[in-house]
């Protein structure tokens, strides 16, 4: 509706929610979110899932753009979170969030109770 | 999914342009209805403020002040990082009618900004923060 609209920003919104829907994806980014970049081996370690299950996430997740691979030690790739995504998200939810009826509705109870009525009432 | 850009109400006020006017444009107004405490500096480029009960605060940027019938401010929008430079834009319209005011709210920009600019300002910030922690780590090497 609006010409500044990015298709773009919906789309990628639309992505994190998909990526956020699986509890282990939300469990690998969360765990990448507290304790910075780490390879698959690492969230296999610290998370109750099969490494394969991780890589097979992981993949996803790099696709959608939540998280990039960057080379890491003994050339292990490693994974870090990118918030990028993350925050086209927060917007379509801030503007769900965003409550104008009660703001609105106060100001209505205050004009009655305080202002002059209008000239056709 | 469709993102939604515009949010936009319209109510019948039984009451004149210059009493919603003054509701919507003074401190005592705004902290009557909107915020719990209200500051504003009703001009274009003014700061006006608003706080709630447990510390939320609204800083507000005033845009547009056609008294009595258009006043435009824009604000960070909630739950956004403090640095983060998107803001929607809030525009009240006032209109007389018979029998008061046709007050319409509407606040856009929450699908603002292309991918790119959004994805730069991230990238430097992330840059930032590891070149931050390299800092550090070269200040705690030296000591």
């Amino acid at each position: 509706m609006p010409p500044e609209t990015g298709p773009d920003l919906e789309s990628v919104a639309e992505q994190v929610f998909i990526a956020l829907a699986d509890p282990t994806r939300r469990s690998i980014l969360a765990a990448l979110a507290a304790g910075g970049p780490a390879t698959a081996t690492d969230l296999a370690d610290r998370l109750p899932i099969t490494r394969q299950a991780i890589a097979k996430h992981l993949a996803l997740l790099a696709d959608v753009g939540l998280v990039t691979a960057e080379p890491g030690e003994r050339r292990r790739v490693r994974f870090r979170l990118r918030s990028a995504p993350m925050q086209a998200a927060q917007q379509f939810l801030a503007a769900l969030a965003r409550d104008w009826d009660g703001p609105l509705e106060a100001l209505t109870g205050y004009l009655d109770r305080t202002a002059p009525r209008g000239e056709g009432r | 999914m469709g993102f939604p850009d515009r949010i936009e109400r319209t109510l019948e006020v039984a009451h004149p342009p210059s009493a919603v006017w003054a509701a919507i444009t003074t401190a005592e107004g705004l902290a009557a209805w909107f915020g719990q405490e209200a500051e504003i500096d009703l001009r274009p480029g003014g700061a006006a403020r608003l706080a709630w009960e447990g510390g939320h605060v609204a800083e507000l940027r005033v845009e547009r002040v056609e008294e009595p019938s258009v006043f435009g401010f824009t604000w960070r929008v909630d739950s956004m990082p403090e640095d983060d430079p998107r803001r929607t834009y809030v525009e009240f319209t006032l209109e007389p009618t018979a029998a008061g005011t046709r007050l319409r709210v509407v606040e856009t920009g929450f699908a603002q900004l292309p991918d790119d600019e959004y994805r730069k300002g991230f990238d430097s910030h992330t840059e930032g923060w590891g070149r931050e922690l390299g800092e550090l780590v070269a200040y705690l090497d030296a000591a």
